[in-house]
């Protein structure tokens, strides 16, 4: 089957915001931004700007005619920074001229002066300061304090992660074109057009029915445009409200990197009892998040952290702390993975820690207290349809396990200059918002006169393959074949209040949204075509392949005719439908319930060798067995689990974003943040889907796919330590991500 | 008020000639994408790292135009004077082509942004491999980031494009044909060369020279460095006038200062010159990249981990510079400080000399960065060595990332000549060396690491040639 966007994509006749033809007049939009990391502006001036030929308007905080206020969850953020910095590439003014380079260098134009604080960039020193987003969170069950006690080995430690970069490869940018009326339309590269569209019309002070928002495709999103689309489109929509034209602005690479956010770099403790023979009996943390200037996510991302800070196994005694920490760092947001990672990774140290401790490897420690059936999770939810220890133990005999430890052995017998490590990572995550009131979703799906399809849905197509998903469903549902089936573009007018596609939910709850709708129809032109036929009973009509059959016999209609008989018997043929998750909340008084509809199972093998003279490492393979649920397209779940894969390995290893003291990013380009090249992806992957998983919650019974396998990328590093212990037993006395060629070198060698 | 340096271009987009006023420091990408509106060419970096903005660029070379792959986003326009410029709308065919088809075919796409590159790189593999190997493809897309697939649909794709696609003449007139037919390029590809040909003919000379100008030649790094700055100067563009070439002469090789990357390590004289080259090759920049910059480029920019320069430092090459006067310096004293060399403004590095090493001559190549490929060095070491009798006679090791400029370690060098291989030595130079640098804390690592790094590199020189003369277990 041909995946309808890929066929544009090899083509590159696939449009993204910049290649689509700009309107007459277009103005180009330059962002001026703060050089300082924290501080009070005591000038700011641009009467030079004005001068500049092409210059059609500068726009500042005091210009903003609605309020000058982005925040999602919490109000903290100013669309324009208004009288204080805090944050390098924070936005104070705007230029819109009619080139890039005019309004680009008139913004250079522009006359600023701060008085300077202090910049605070490490989350455990803002925490000193007191400077929290929002007061700290616990999570608790069982009574750890008892667990400790009944440990025969209790240990404690210190983690260190670094962030990550999105590095979508599509800019985040937008375009607003104005309409009549006062109606501005913006086509966004956004996950979230609702938010777009509410954030544009409050900074606007217009009602949200005079802003539409438009999103047809994002190359590449990951979080990182869920939030932080949202003031780029805004502000076209600023310039186009302010001048009357359109307006458009692209980010260049750099000034993406710059003023964007990123995955939250995270520092924390752990305190992990066990028995002599290896069962976890409890286990406490706490997550000091750098959470950057703003709110953005933030408190949503590290309760999720809390959420999976057990990662796949169960532990009786757990006590979590959360806190979110505000620092003069561009506000960090959502990235795959949502808080999870880092929770696991904190997880995963204290069982290595304690591994090394009682003498074992750590995978006897991890299968040791996998997650079974009914077993209940700390923030109360009971596990149900557990896949843990079936992937752990198909993974084992797939990819012969114990022959892999053997081969491994005798290569570090044999070799100094080189050595291997094997690491295993299983993973269990929850699928749904844990903000529950998103977990709803709407399609509406057109049936035209000649049996083609059109589907608008919330969700929005970045790669991920949602819309193939989708066209699945329709394309099943009807019995239609899939090039009938046309995915539209994702507006705010066809479907509105949209929840972000996101937390890898958008084919759940989009494709059963699309679902319903689907069944609407069909239930209509079931109940037409028995009366067509003078038969009585319109559970008997069946579409198969575009044929009408009832009671299981050809009726000699087609699809096509019986569309068109349909419509001229004034047979609705479009229906809109809305989905919502049932059964599940969390109570945030107790933080118990069940937020999650289910969970995502899987276990990967990872297999590292690192060159011992020069400090460099290759991830020699990846095995997985992982549970898709009933995959609704084994190509595209397929590309989901080696390209998170990769990415998560990319996040652990050479992905390393540098600041300096005052909080100024260093790695601000391609030429210095590095991302996995096809050389540096794992040699081998191998993927096995587990079979026979039902999923009641997921359209068709599948599941959820986006962020799940980012996890297993942790593996890499437990491998990576695996290796260079070979060499220096002592080589893992930090525990500090990411493990980049330096630290592995400077690790062999015990240098900090 | 920027001074008008419009200049008038004449080459071929796809099937279409231009005839075009274009400022000359313009880039290519800026040109097929807002000029030409062809958008399927993507800009994510602008700095030849990514390779969304790859096309082909056809070159007439003796009667018959070859194709190489670049990066438009750092490739000056001024450069396509002549030349048959290819977008992925150039390779598209009334249905899919053979390669579009294979990506479709295993879902090699998901966001779709980096897609166009990998098409147009992978049509490079097709243009200049007759045999197949799908470690070649990888070479083609070696300068192609995908952050979406993880690349193993990509590297699937590869590997059944190579099985279904058969052999091809080595010919490269025949193979054109060859491709055509199956499919991988369309057919009017064979109508460029007589094109090519008519507007070569009409090609006019810069006679000014390059006097108050710019010197560009692949622009790899000055593109990187100052585009916006560069885009209203005039431009001297070495490329269009400079002779390509890489010679032997009396013991000599000699290349001329426009030699690329990817033509010194695929020239047999360099192949025979130095033993190993090839494994230097994979290391620097992607191919892309190596099919634009220049050895001149990579020397005058006197980037302290220059990886070409540390290479020709360590073979004690020359330099021939041409301004007013012909004058001959040695690389080694070229740099005189942080990116400051002893050339004036219009002189140009003509030539690059070194001495044919003879028997007994070893070399080898060390780099580590962040990511082991298309990466710029933490650092960066050349060693070459004559030596018999596990004795070595001399001679030169050179390093980059550990001081303002990149260096021959002399005092190293001198140490060792004479003396005996073995473990006592590998540490006594080692120290040496870390005597005499001076690394600097940034990106690319601490003062600490790089010191500690280029100890390494020096072991792994020795490990590399002379492992028989070692005890490797105590020497790492
Ligand atoms: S845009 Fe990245 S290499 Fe040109
Ligand atoms: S498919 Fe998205 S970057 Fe390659």
């Amino acid at each position: 089957m041909k995946n309808a966007d890929v066929i544009n994509h090899v083509k590159g006749t696939s449009l993204f915001i910049d290649d689509f033809p700009a309107p007459e007049g277009v103005l180009h939009i330059a962002v001026f931004d703060s050089k300082i990391a924290c501080g009070k502006i005591t000038k700011l001036n641009y009467d030079k700007v004005l001068s500049v030929p092409g210059v059609a308007a500068v726009i500042t905080a005091k210009d903003i005619p609605g309020e000058n206020q982005i925040g999602n969850i919490v109000s903290d953020e100013t669309i324009l920074a208004d009288g204080e910095v805090e944050y390098i590439g924070e936005p104070i003014a705007i230029v819109a001229a009619d080139t890039v380079e005019n309004a680009k260098a008139a913004a250079n134009l522009i006359e600023i002066e701060f008085d300077e604080l202090p910049a605070v960039t490490d989350p455990r020193e803002a925490y000193e300061k007191g400077n929290l987003i929002a007061p700290p969170q616990t999570f608790s069950d069982g009574d750890v304090e008892k667990g400790f006690a009944e440990s025969d080995v209790v240990i404690d430690g210190r983690v260190d992660i670094g962030g990550q970069e999105h590095l979508y490869l599509e800019t985040q940018g937008a375009m607003a074109v104005p309409s009549e009326d006062g109606k501005i339309k913006i086509y966004s590269s956004t996950q979230s057009p609702t938010a777009v569209q509410r954030a544009a019309a409050k900074v606007l002070g217009v009602p949200m029915h005079k802003i539409e928002t438009d999103v047809l495709r994002l190359g590449g999103g990951f979080g990182g445009k869920e939030d932080q689309a949202t003031p780029w489109a805004v502000m076209t929509a600023l310039v186009s409200r302010l001048t009357g034209k359109p307006a458009k602005l692209i980010l260049s690479r750099q000034d993406d990197l710059r003023m964007t956010g990123k995955r939250h770099p995270y520092s924390a403790d752990y305190k992990i009892g066990l028995s002599r023979d290896g069962e976890i009996l409890a286990y406490e943390a706490t997550y000091y998040q750098n959470a950057g200037a703003c709110a953005d996510l933030s408190t949503a991302i590290l309760e999720r952290t809390l959420f999976h800070a057990t990662n796949s196994y169960f532990i009786p005694n757990v006590k979590t702390t959360g806190i979110s920490c505000k620092t003069n760092l561009p506000p960090n947001t959502a990235f795959r993975g949502f808080g999870g990672p880092q929770g696991m990774f904190v997880m995963e140290t204290a069982i290595y820690k304690a591994a090394e401790k009682l003498g074992v490897p750590a995978y006897e420690i991890q299968k040791k207290n996998l997650l079974k059936e009914n077993d209940s999770l700390y923030y109360g939810q009971k596990a149900e349809r557990v896949q843990a220890e079936r992937c752990w133990n198909e993974a084992a005999e797939e990819f012969n396990l114990q022959e892999k430890f053997a081969a491994v052995k005798e290569f570090n017998e044999k070799n100094n200059l080189r050595k291997k490590g094997v690491a295993l990572m299983p993973i269990c995550f929850g699928i749904s918002f844990t903000s529950s009131f998103l977990n709803q979703a709407s399609a509406l799906v057109h049936v035209y006169t000649d049996g083609s399809v059109g589907v608008s849905t919330a969700a929005v197509e970045m790669g991920q393959g949602v819309n193939e998903k989708i066209r699945s469903v329709v394309s099943q549902t009807f019995s239609i074949s899939q090039e009938k089936v046309k995915m539209e573009t994702t507006n705010t007018t066809r479907v509105a209040n949209t929840s972000p596609t996101a937390a890898s939910s958008g084919a759940d709850l989009n494709g059963n949204a699309a679902l319903l709708a689907c069944n609407n129809i069909l239930n209509r032109l079931k109940k037409f075509a028995a009366e067509s036929l003078k038969e009585d009973d319109p559970a008997k009509v069946e579409i198969k392949n575009e044929k009408i059959f009832y009671d299981g016999k050809e009726t000699g209609m087609n699809w096509e005719s019986f569309i068109n008989d349909a419509y001229f018997n004034r047979i609705n043929l479009a229906s809109h439908a809305f989905y919502a998750t049932p059964e599940v909340y969390f109570d945030r008084t107790i933080n118990k319930g069940r937020p999650f509809a289910y969970h995502v199972y899987g276990t990967a093998i990872i297999t590292a060798e690192v060159d011992i003279l020069r400090g460099v490492c290759e991830i020699e393979s990846v095995d997985v067995v992982h549970d898709f649920g009933k995959s609704i397209n084994r190509q595209v779940d397929l590309g989901q689990v080696e390209g998170a894969v990769v990415q998560g390995i990319g996040w652990l290893t050479m992905e390393e974003l540098v600041q300096n003291d005052e909080g100024k990013l260093l790695s601000n380009s391609l030429s210095t943040y590095k991302i996995p090249d096809i050389f540096s992806a794992p040699k081998e992957m191998n993927v096995k889907f587990l079979e026979d998983s039902e999923n009641p919650f997921g359209p068709l019974n599948s599941k959820a796919i986006g962020e799940p396998p980012f996890m297993y990328g942790i593996g890499a590093y437990f491998a990576i330590m695996n290796a260079m212990k070979e060499y220096n037993p002592n080589a893992d006395k930090e525990i500090r991500a990411p493990l980049t060629h330096e630290r592995v070198l400077m690790s062999l060698k015990n240098l900090k | 008020m920027p001074k008008n340096t419009m200049q008038k271009i004449t080459f071929i987009l796809n099937n279409e000639n231009i005839f075009a006023d274009v400022k000359p420091n313009s880039t290519l990408l800026d040109f097929i994408r807002k000029k030409e509106r062809l958008t399927g060419t993507k800009e994510v970096c602008k700095e030849g790292d990514c390779g969304a903005c790859s096309v082909l660029i056809g070159e007439l070379e003796n009667g018959i135009v070859r194709y190489k792959n670049v990066t438009s986003c750092i490739y000056p326009i001024a450069n396509a004077e002549g030349k048959h410029v290819v977008t992925i709308e150039g390779l598209n065919q009334n249905s899919l082509n053979k390669i579009q088809e294979f990506y479709v075919g295993e879902n090699a796409a998901q966001c779709g942004f980096c897609t166009p590159g990998f098409i147009v790189s992978t049509a490079e593999y097709f243009l200049n491999n007759n045999e197949r190997n799908v470690e070649k493809v990888y070479d083609s897309i070696s300068g192609n980031i995908c952050r979406c697939t993880g690349y193993g649909s990509i590297k699937r794709a590869a590997e059944k494009l190579v099985a279904d696609v058969p052999e091809a003449p080595e010919d490269y007139g025949e193979r054109l044909k060859f491709l055509i037919e199956k499919k991988i390029i369309p057919e009017y590809f064979l109508s460029i060369k007589d094109k090519l040909q008519n507007i070569l003919q009409t090609k006019k000379i810069d006679a000014d020279g390059a006097k108050g100008k710019t010197i560009v030649a692949g622009g790899t790094d000055l593109f990187v460095q100052r585009a916006d700055e560069m885009l209203n100067e005039e431009g001297y563009f070495v490329k269009n006038f400079a002779k390509k070439f890489i010679s032997e002469e009396n013991g000599s090789v000699i290349l001329s200062g426009a030699t690329t990357f990817e033509d010194f390590f695929n020239s047999e004289i360099i192949k025979t010159a130095i033993p190993n080259i090839h494994k230097a090759f994979k290391l620097i920049a992607s191919q892309a990249v190596r099919n634009s910059a220049t050895l001149a480029g990579n020397i005058v920019n006197a980037s302290p981990i220059g990886d070409m320069t540390i290479i020709l430092l360590a073979l004690n090459a020359k330099l021939i510079l041409k301004g007013k006067r012909e004058r001959e310096i040695a690389l080694k004293d070229f740099y005189l400080d942080y990116k400051k060399v002893d050339k004036a403004n219009d002189e140009i590095i003509e030539k690059i000399i070194f001495e044919k090493p003879g028997r007994g001559f070893r070399f080898n190549f060390e780099k580590v960065s962040k990511r082991t490929h298309l990466d710029i060095a933490s650092v960066n070491t050349a060693f070459a060595a004559f030596a018999d009798d596990g004795i070595i006679r001399s001679a030169t090791l050179s390093a980059g990332g550990i001081a303002p400029i990149p260096k021959v370690l002399e005092e190293a060098t001198e140490f060792l000549s004479g003396k005996e291989i073995n473990n006592a030595l590998l540490n006594e130079v080692v120290e040496i060396a870390n005597s005499v640098i001076s690394p600097i804390s940034d990106v690319r690592g601490s003062a600490d690491y790089k010191r500690l790094l280029l100890g390494q590199l020096i072991k792994a020189h020795f490990i590399e040639l002379f492992s028989d003369r070692l005890n490797v277990g105590e020497a790492i």
